[in-house]
């Protein structure tokens, strides 16, 4: 194992962060900011109660698993498309190292990002409403899952994307919808009874559904389920990946 | 002299069917500097591509240090530093940070005695806090270098190294590679500036069309392939030559001012004795005369235009 270059590519992805702080971590910061002052106080007055939880308590693993979502996917596709895109992957290809540990090197750092994000938003969400984990093991054990799933996932996009257009496209037209409405602001069993089979079909429910659960013990669909479809989902990045690597698919002629 | 790079039986056919290149074998001696001259297009790149493990090869094997670039890659491409033709550098990191991530990515320790060494080797050590997209393109290119030689390689590709860079630092970076191979690295150039070979090279291998045309020493290149040409230049001006001349393909020059002669040094007999034998008889004289050796750059044209 070529630990030196998993670390060089770690720091590396690391260090783009701090310098681009503000985008980062402070923007990300801001808007769930935002969306507790609009959904938690405004639209939250006039609904007292979620299953037993006001509702700006009952928002805040939803808005967590927004960001960590989008910023898994964003981090991580922006990661590896970018050497891509100005051509510094050549020094990568040419390197030593496994397509594993590359991937470790860049979905290591795209997920550390997400979940120092995650819980920079839980503090924040501290602020706004009083919060208890009931489970915090099974919480970070969310966190950490997404978080890796995600940035797998975003890893691919950003081989497969060969401009920046594609590069928002899914994130912007699949993702952030899905995010929505995967029950972030609202608990599935508020929708009539046709689309709550609807929403079963969208694999952010089962995340939000068993986070939500670490924290509050209410959940949408069982916990074994969601951690079943969050592995389920990790299991097909990682096939996907294994593929693009052994082929070399938009990496190597 | 071993080997420290064997290629053989390579091929490379792309998706759209395009053979970039067909069936080639070349072995690089170690410690040797070797030009890979070709019309672009003529697979250079993607050789190198392949040996460096960028592209994947469709037939053929390469080894490099006696290791498989396939199977044992860790082991192949530990020894490579890989300079390629496209400036190709981050933007915002300084050139320390770039500098020192190559050196991780390749395994080795950290060594910031190595780095300032190559730093300042190259000239870039006053530029090492500097953010890389300041440089200019002369800069990036050395930067570049850096990142290549940051893990001490044995082999070093030089990709059109000195495209696009100014005369004095062309002839700077010629004196760093010539430093790089005293000190023991292998270096496989490719350019467009016959000069640069004809300078540099000790070997010298010609592809085109994906096909290695011919690989020689330098020095025998230029004797083997080499024509000379003989210029007399006349006492009087001459208005036509005699049926006698003929057969030596003369041409008159500068309204028939000199007489240009081109012979073969690879020939048993250069003509010269008997020209000026049949000049004398012809009444043709003459009050100086000089001869000059064809350029690589002839004999690459002429390898080129008839592979």
């Amino acid at each position: 194992m070529n630990h030196r270059a998993i670390r060089a590519i770690y720091l590396f992805e690391m260090a783009r962060t701090w310098r681009t702080l503000l985008q980062s971590i402070v923007s990300p910061v801001v808007s769930t900011s935002l969306y507790f002052v609009v959904f938690g106080a405004a639209i939250g007055s006039r609904i007292s109660q979620v299953e037993g939880v006001s509702y700006g308590t009952f928002i805040v693993p939803g808005l967590i698993m927004l960001s960590v979502l989008t910023q898994s996917i964003a981090n991580a596709s922006f990661g590896i498309y970018f050497p891509k895109f100005t051509g510094t992957i050549y020094e990568i290809l040419s390197a030593p190292i496994s397509y594993f540990e590359i991937v470790l090197g860049y979905v290591g750092a795209a997920a550390t990002k997400s979940i120092i994000l995650g819980l920079i938003i839980l503090a924040t969400a501290g602020l706004f409403v009083p919060l208890h984990i009931h489970h915090p093991v099974w919480m970070l054990t969310f966190l950490v899952l997404t978080a890796v799933t995600f940035s797998l996932f975003g890893f691919i996009i950003g081989i497969w994307a060969d401009g920046f257009e594609k590069l928002q496209m899914i994130p912007m037209l699949v993702v952030t919808p899905l995010t929505f409405l995967g029950g972030s602001f609202y608990s599935i069993d508020m929708l009539p009874a046709g689309w709550r089979s609807v929403a079963l079909l969208n694999p952010v429910v089962y995340l939000i559904s068993g986070f939500r659960w670490s924290f509050y013990e209410i959940a949408d669909v069982s916990v074994s389920v969601s951690i079943g479809m969050t592995l389920a989902f990790l299991v097909i990045c990682l096939g996907i990946i294994w593929w693009i690597f052994r082929t070399g698919y938009r990496l190597k002629n | 002299m071993s080997s420290i790079i064997s290629v053989a039986n390579l091929s490379k056919t792309y998706g759209s069917g395009f053979k970039a290149l067909k069936n080639v074998n070349l072995d690089i001696k170690r410690g040797e500097i070797f030009a890979l001259l070709g019309p672009n297009g003529a697979g250079k790149t993607t050789l190198i591509s392949i040996i460096c493990g960028i592209a994947n090869p469709s037939e053929g094997r390469v080894l490099v240090g006696g290791e498989n670039i396939q199977t044992s890659y860790r082991k192949a491409r530990s020894l490579i530093g890989l300079v390629p033709q496209e400036l190709h550098t981050d933007a915002f990191e300084s050139v320390w940070a770039t500098v020192s991530f190559s050196r991780g990515l390749f395994g080795k320790p950290k060594n910031p005695a190595h780095i300032e060494k190559v730093l300042k080797d190259l000239s870039l050590w006053d530029k090492k806090d500097n953010k890389i997209i300041t440089l200019s393109g002369g800069m990036k290119r050395r930067v570049m270098i850096a990142k290549a030689l940051s893990h001490e390689p044995q082999i070093l590709f030089l990709d059109e190294p000195t495209a696009g860079v100014d005369v004095e630092l062309r002839k700077g970076m010629w004196e760093v590679v010539r430093g790089l191979q005293q000190s023991g690295v292998t270096i496989i150039l490719t350019t467009h500036y016959i000069e640069e070979a004809e300078e540099m090279a000790d070997r010298i291998g010609v592809i085109n069309k994906g096909e290695i045309v011919l690989v020689e020493d330098k020095a025998t290149l230029m004797q083997k392939l080499g024509k000379k040409r003989l210029t007399l230049h006349l006492q009087g001006k001459v208005t036509s030559l005699p049926e006698s001349l003929a057969h030596y393909e003369l041409d008159l020059c500068d309204g028939g001012a000199t007489l240009v002669y081109d012979y073969d040094t690879k020939g048993e007999r250069t003509g010269i004795t008997s020209l000026l034998g049949d000049l004398r008889a012809a009444g043709i004289r003459f009050n100086d005369l000089d001869t000059t050796q064809s350029s690589l750059e002839d004999i690459f044209v002429d390898l080129v235009r008839t592979s």
